[in-house]
This record gives C-alpha cells, structure tokens and sequence, in this order.
C-alpha cells in the first residue's frame, strides 16, 4: 500500500505542475469528498480521477493502492453496514448497502488524491515549495534531509538485523518479553548509528559553509505558470459547482434512480 | 606567503587526557600535494580537522599554539568564513551527500553563501564538468556508485572555489580502479587548476607518485616531512609502520644487491623503466 | 565443507545478484572472494549462514541444505563478521558483547566464562573487559567484533572486507590471525578488494563479476592475470606490474612477492654479465 504513497521519479505532465497548485487541486478533492455523503457524487469523484491518474502515468501505483486500501476498505464497509444497520432510520437493505459504499468510496477518494500528490510530487520539490511559502529553511532542510536518509536507514536496519541474527539472535521465537529484549541488540545500534551519522552529517554542513548568510538563495526556484494557474482555476470551479450543488440541489440515491424497493 | 600555516600546534579532545598532536609546525605552500600519512590515530584525522577550523568550532577541545590559513587565525574566524577557503572531503561518500540530486548537492555550499543564482548555475556546471560527473546532475547520490559518490563530494567542494582541498581518506570505501580514478581527478585539480591538496592516505602505492610532498605523524607527532623520494627511503618510515609501496622496497633491495637504479620508483611504469635503463647501460 | 549448487539470487527489488554460480570449499581452506563493488560477493557469502536462501539451486553446508535450518542453526558453524562493527556493537561491556552469541546458543556458565577469556585473550582485548565497546577506538572495536564471533569457536569464519580503513601494521596484525586460525583448521573466507593483502597472503582466489565466478584458482594465477583483472575492476599487484613491463625481458608474468622479484632480477642480471 505504500508503495502508492512514494514518489515515481518519471516525466509527466502532472510532476511538472507546481505542488502547491496540486496541492490546492487535493485540498478541493478532500473537501468536496468531505460534502457529500451521497454515493453517486462521490462515485463521481472517483472516476474523474482517472484521466488525471493516466496523465500522470502512474496507474500501476495507483492500482497498487487500490489493491491495498481494499483491506482496510472492506473494514470500513462492513463496519458501516453495522452501524447503520442499528443505529440508523433506514429501513431499506438497499439504502444501508448504498450509504455504507458511500463512506468507503469517500475514503478511497481521499486516499486516491493524496496518493495523486505524493507519487507526482518529488521531496525536494516539496521542500522547496515549503521554503517558498516562507517555512525557514532549518526545517525543509530536516524534512528533505529525513526523505533522502529512509532509504538509507532501512538498509542499515537489516544489515543490522542480518548482523545479530549472524549471532544466533532469534527474532521470531519466544513468549512477548523475550520478543521486546530481542529488539534491543536491534535499536541499540540503529540510534547510535543513527546519531553518528549526523554528527557526520553535521560536519559536512559546516564545512559546506552552513550558516554562512541569513539570506539563503537557491539554484531552482518554483514559478507558477499557465499549467499551474489552470489547475487552481480548475479547482476553484470545482469547488464552486460543488457548493452550488451541495446547497441547492438535492441529491436522488442510487436506490430511488434504479427504483429497488425494500 | 603559506596557504597554511602552524606553530607549536597542539590539541586535545575534550575529556580526552592527553593531546591528540603535540607541537606540530608546518609551512604548506600554495599548489603543494601533500600525502600525510602514518599509523591509526597519530593524529592526521584531527589534524585535518583543524585546516577549516572545525577544530575548535565544531569539536571545542584545547587547541593551543598558532594556525593561519589563508591569512586567517581559524580560532577567531567562523567555520563558514575559513571553509570558503578550505574544503573537506570526507572518508564515507554517503554522509556528506544530503541533496536529492547531485545537482542539487553541488549547488549546496554556494547557496548557503548566499550566491546569486546565475553564478551558482555557473560554478556547479563547471564544477561538475571537473569532475567528469556533469551526466549524472540529475540523478539521487544514493543511486550512483561510491566513487562517482567521491567525486560529487569533490564537485560540491571545489565549487565553493577554496584554494585548499583536504581529503581524508577518500578511497577507504572505493575498489581500487574507483581509488586509482579518484585520485587522477585530485591530481588534475592539483596540476591543472592549482589547487592546494592535502591527501590523508594509508594508500600510498596509488597516492604517492602524485605527492609533492609526505608528511608522516605518529603518536601525535610530524616524524618525517619531504620528498616523497627521499621520505620513503627512511627506515624509520618503515619502522613506525607506514605501507611503503612495494615498488620503493623492491627498489631498495636491488640495489642493496648492486644493481645501478638512477631514481626512487613512485610507481611500478617508473620502477620497470629503471631497471630496463640499468639492464642496457649494464649490457655497454 | 560448503557446496554451492548453481544457484540464483534475485533481491525484492527485482537485482538478480546471482546469475549461476556453483564452487566448493572444503575444511580448512582459505579463500578470498574479489571484484568489484556489486559483483555479487557479499551476497554469496550471505548465502553461506543462510542469511539469504538462493532463489534457485541449493547451498549446502556440512550437507545440510541452508534452505531448511534457521539462520540460528547454521551461525553455530559458519560465524560471520561483517565489515562494520557498529552494526554489531550494542552491550555495556566488551565482556557481554562477547558473551552475547554465547548465551544465544545456549551455552553454560562456565563456559562462556572460558570462552570469553580466551576471546579476549587472542585478540589482546583482556585490559578492556571492563570497557564499555563505544568508547573503543574504530579498530579495537574491529577486535571486539571479530572476538564476539571467534568465542563460539565457528569451523567457518568469514570475514566481510576486513582490511578498509586499517594500517599496515593492523593489516600485517590481521594477516598473522588469519594465518593462525587457518593453521588450527577453521576455513577461512574473506571478501575483500585489497588486492596487495591478498598478493601477501597466496589464498584461494575467486573471482566474480556482474553475478559470476569469472576466476576460481591460486592467488598467484588468477591475480596476475591482466585480462580477468580488467574484468573484474581491479589492479594487477605492484610487483606484477613491474615485472609485466619487462616482459620482452623474459620475466615471468606471474610473480607478486617483492623478494622473488629480486631475486629473478639480480639472477638475471648474472647471466647478462656473464
């Protein structure tokens, strides 16, 4: 499921759109979905992702999202069914099965824009968009920093893991308490590692001029263009249908349109 | 006048109880390559750390005696303003490469400089191009092999522009074709660009046919400092326990055993070429 | 003995590391796996205490197929020291570092007491029992490691690039253990890329490149072999290369030991003279 959240380093119209207008685009998504409680809005929602998704050709992440939200989606259902079952005014089976896919379609929406972002968005690109809306440069550096050493440290962690276990450490085996003292001769050298790294890295900073100049300038800089401007316009009616809708109109259920009666 | 410049040096770790080097003066003349080198812990690491002023900034301690670098006494000078002057190349590739691009990585020190953009554009393209990495701008630090992690180490530095280069230890982690290709980069800025160099090394069979100059240290101590092919012919060079090249040895015991060889060998094609020389001068 | 039986690795991320590998070592030999960064070496070894199980073919220690026994099991014979000791490192004293394995495999107290003082007693650690490891110094805590290993006695030892970062009296230090646990027969395995160590100490020699053994032979054949060196992205010795240069002379190609080297010279020279 994960994998959906990391960035695809690929070239597409999407990565190239600035991230706060993406990130404005998935704002409007999140409170749109958050609006309406109605399955066929929110199906709406869904589908209209899907263009985006093929232009930013990342649909074998997504799909892998998909396929690993399902779990928790399918809790969410059943869990929804339940509730509405009991603590709900509605008679009809129709109308619980409709409302309860209703909250899960809303929570794969949710998932399926940050995912839109995330995948499309790169970490530095993110840290610069930080640093421009005027975040002080200590901590985008700490948050870039952080992105660029998890690889890193997840490594370190099983050769670690791959070290101990080379001296009869058996991780899988034994009652709860033996399990949690296994995990010390594990997190013991991850954080002093951990520490000693960036005492290293600390070094390199200063001897890279760190601290030189309050005033810090950059090689890229993040300019919004037509693309960009687009896609916040694009937002901004969204958002506006959205509310008119919301206000004025109401919405028929699934139900009452292929006419199911209970 | 010295680029670097100490007298009666001495430092001390804090908590430490006894100094790391004691009384250490040195004269190191601009576009001088320095091979400094000798056993585990007698003191070159720290000595180093003292050439951009990390030592005492970063590290606090006893530093006592005198140092200038580049005019500058280090101890009333911040470390931004003495690593303009001096870069430090460090021994593991992967804890001084913090950018999500190489690109980016090089652009690093001259953004905290507070350079316009157009000249950090400049001095990153030329640095990289130094260093031969200019095709992997775009690529992560942690997808690119360790010596090719060296050499953005070395871009990132040298487009700061310092006079002063300091590596210590830059091969440790490189198979030896990385190790021998990153050390003709180091020459080539030595040589070409006039750059001062300042090699910690326990490599000597690749390094020390490009040195101008060796400066062994043991137990906090300058034992020997010269030529390389003078240096090396000292035994107590090989007393304390520093890897002579084997071409210096082989050297030595031939013409121990009489053999008429005209130079120090700092590299097996001069070694070959000498003996080829004594051969046919034999054979007249 | 260990058999490796054409086996395959592919990492998670889809790297296939192994592509067909197969060789034999017996007891008591001594052998250095060499090339390139990514060649495949740490990952073979990995395969030796069953830290990785090969995705095709099989690996066979002491005829137990390292496919149906814990990494456990198999660590009570082959003991592994990896290249960083900060990766192993984590007790209060060099003592219960060393005692860890030990306690691990179950062994009694008055043993592990035994063990330990032996531990440290060979590798000269005795005045730092005591001794919390992190305040040791990058190669005491090299020989902290290498003794936490050496206390359950393994038949097989490997060792993970053992000489980055150290002296040449370290290195010299290092080649005299070697030597010694070699001569009370424990099969020793190294991975290194330190080709002048390797030229020192005449092992076994296995070369592997992009996934394959390219070389299995002598130290003295398969180091000074110019093609299979290209290959693999090493250097050819320092004598050897002396030695090659005059090669029109009628110098042998296959000579790595500074005093052989002199003495084919000087013998040479004797016959031009005459």
């Amino acid at each position: 499921m994960f994998d959906g959240l990391k960035f695809r380093n690929i070239s597409s119209p999407m990565h190239r759109i600035d991230p706060r207008a993406k990130f404005i685009y998935v704002l409007t998504l999140f409170v749109v979905a958050v609006f309406f409680n109605q399955l066929i809005p929110l199906l709406i929602l869904f589908f209209s992702q899907i263009p985006i998704i093929m232009i930013a050709k990342v649909k074998k992440e997504w799909l892998r999202l998909i396929k690993g939200s399902s779990f928790f989606a399918a809790i969410i259902f059943i869990m929804n069914v339940i509730s509405l079952h009991f603590y709900s005014s509605y008679s009809s089976f129709a109308l619980i099965i409709e409302q309860a896919s209703a909250m899960t379609v809303r929570f794969i929406v949710l998932v399926e824009s940050f995912s839109i972002f995330f995948l499309t968005t790169s970490p530095d690109m993110l840290g610069l968009s930080l640093e421009q809306m005027g975040i002080p440069y200590e901590f985008c550096f700490a948050f870039t920093t952080a992105i660029r050493f998890v690889p890193v440290l997840a490594e370190e962690a099983q050769t670690i893991i791959d070290a101990q276990r080379s001296r009869g450490l058996d991780i899988e085996g034994g009652n709860l308490m033996k399990r949690i003292r296994n995990y010390i001769p594990i997190l013991i050298p991850l954080i002093v590692n951990a520490i000693r790294r960036s005492l290293e890295l600390a070094e390199a900073m200063e001897s890279r001029a760190w601290g030189a100049t309050k005033k810090r300038t950059t090689l890229y800089v993040l300019k919004m263009g037509k693309r960009d401007y687009c896609l916040i316009l694009t937002s901004t009616i969204i958002l506006a249908v959205s509310t008119y809708i919301w206000l004025f109109i109401k919405i028929p259920t699934l139900t009452q349109i292929l006419n199911i009666e209970s | 006048m010295a680029i670097i410049e100490t007298r009666n040096l001495t430092y001390t770790y804090p908590y430490a109880d006894k100094p790391a080097f004691k009384d250490v003066t040195l004269r190191i003349e601009r576009g001088e390559f320095i091979l400094l080198t000798g056993p585990s812990g007698c003191g070159k690491t720290t000595l180093c750390r003292c050439f951009n002023g990390l030592i005492p900034h970063f590290y606090g301690g006893k530093l006592e005696g005198e140092i200038t670098v580049a005019g500058l006494k280090t101890s009333e000078h911040p470390i931004h303003e003495i690593a303009q002057h001096v870069g430090l190349v460090f021994q593991n590739p992967e804890n001084q490469l913090f950018a999500l691009t190489i690109e980016k990585d090089v652009a690093f020190g001259l953004e905290n400089l507070g350079l316009p953009r157009d000249e950090i554009r400049r001095r990153v393209d030329w640095a990289l191009k130094v260093t031969g990495i200019y095709d992997l701008k775009d690529r992560a630090p942690f997808e690119v092999s360790g010596g090719q992690q060296q050499r953005v180490a070395i871009a990132s530095v040298l487009a700061m522009r310092p006079e002063v280069i300091v590596l210590d230890e830059p091969t440790s982690f490189l198979d030896p074709l990385s190790a021998k290709k990153i050390l003709e980069v180091i020459n080539n800025l030595n040589k070409d660009l006039g750059i001062t160099i300042i090699l910690v090394e326990h490599r000597l069979d690749l390094a020390a046919r490009y040195a101008t100059r060796v400066i062994i240290m043991n137990e906090g101590q300058i034992i020997l400092d010269g030529e390389p092919r003078k240096v090396f012919l000292e035994s107590e060079a090989a007393l304390i326990g520093v890897g002579i090249p084997k071409v210096v040895r082989l050297y030595m015991l031939l013409k121990r055993a009489g053999l008429n060889i005209s130079n120090v060998p700092l590299s097996p094609e001069e070694l070959s070429k000498s003996i080829m020389e004594a051969f046919t001068f034999d054979k007249c | 003995m260990i058999n490796v039986e054409d086996i395959y690795f592919t990492y998670p991320n889809g790297v296939e590391a192994l592509k067909g590998v197969s060789l034999q070592i017996t007891d008591g030999e001594f052998v250095a796996i060499m090339g390139q960064n990514g060649a495949g070496k740490t990952t073979l070894v990995k395969h030796f205490n069953g830290l990785l199980k090969p995705t095709r073919g099989r690996v066979l220690i002491d005829d137990i197929d390292t496919r149906h026994v814990s990494v456990a099991t198999l660590a009570r014979k082959v003991g592994f020291v990896f290249q960083n000791p900060d990766h192993q490192l984590f007790s209060e004293t060099v003592e219960d570092e060393i005692s860890f394995a030990l306690k691990n495999f179950g062994f009694d107290e008055k043993t592990i007491k035994e063990r330990v003082d032996w531990a440290l007693n060979i590798l000269d650690l005795t005045r730092y029992r005591k001794t919390s490891p992190f305040m040791l110094s990058g190669g005491e805590r090299k020989r902290v490691a290498l003794a936490s290993v050496l206390a359950w006695d393994p038949k097989i030892l490997i060792l993970d690039e053992p000489t980055i970062g150290q002296d040449r009296n370290q290195k010299e230090r290092l080649r005299q253990f070697i030597l010694q646990m070699n001569h009370q027969g424990k099969t020793v395995v190294i991975v290194t890329h330190d080709i002048e160590f390797v030229a020192e100490c005449e092992p076994r020699v296995i070369l592997m490149s992009d996934g394959r053994i390219v070389a299995d032979g002598s130290a003295r054949n398969v180091l000074t072999n110019p093609d299979l060196i290209a290959k693999s992205w090493l250097l050819l010795p320092e004598i050897t290369s002396v030695l090659l240069n005059l090669n029109n002379l009628g110098f042998p190609a296959n000579v790595m030991d500074v005093y052989e080297a002199r003495d084919l010279i000087i013998e040479r020279l004797g016959w031009d003279r005459k």
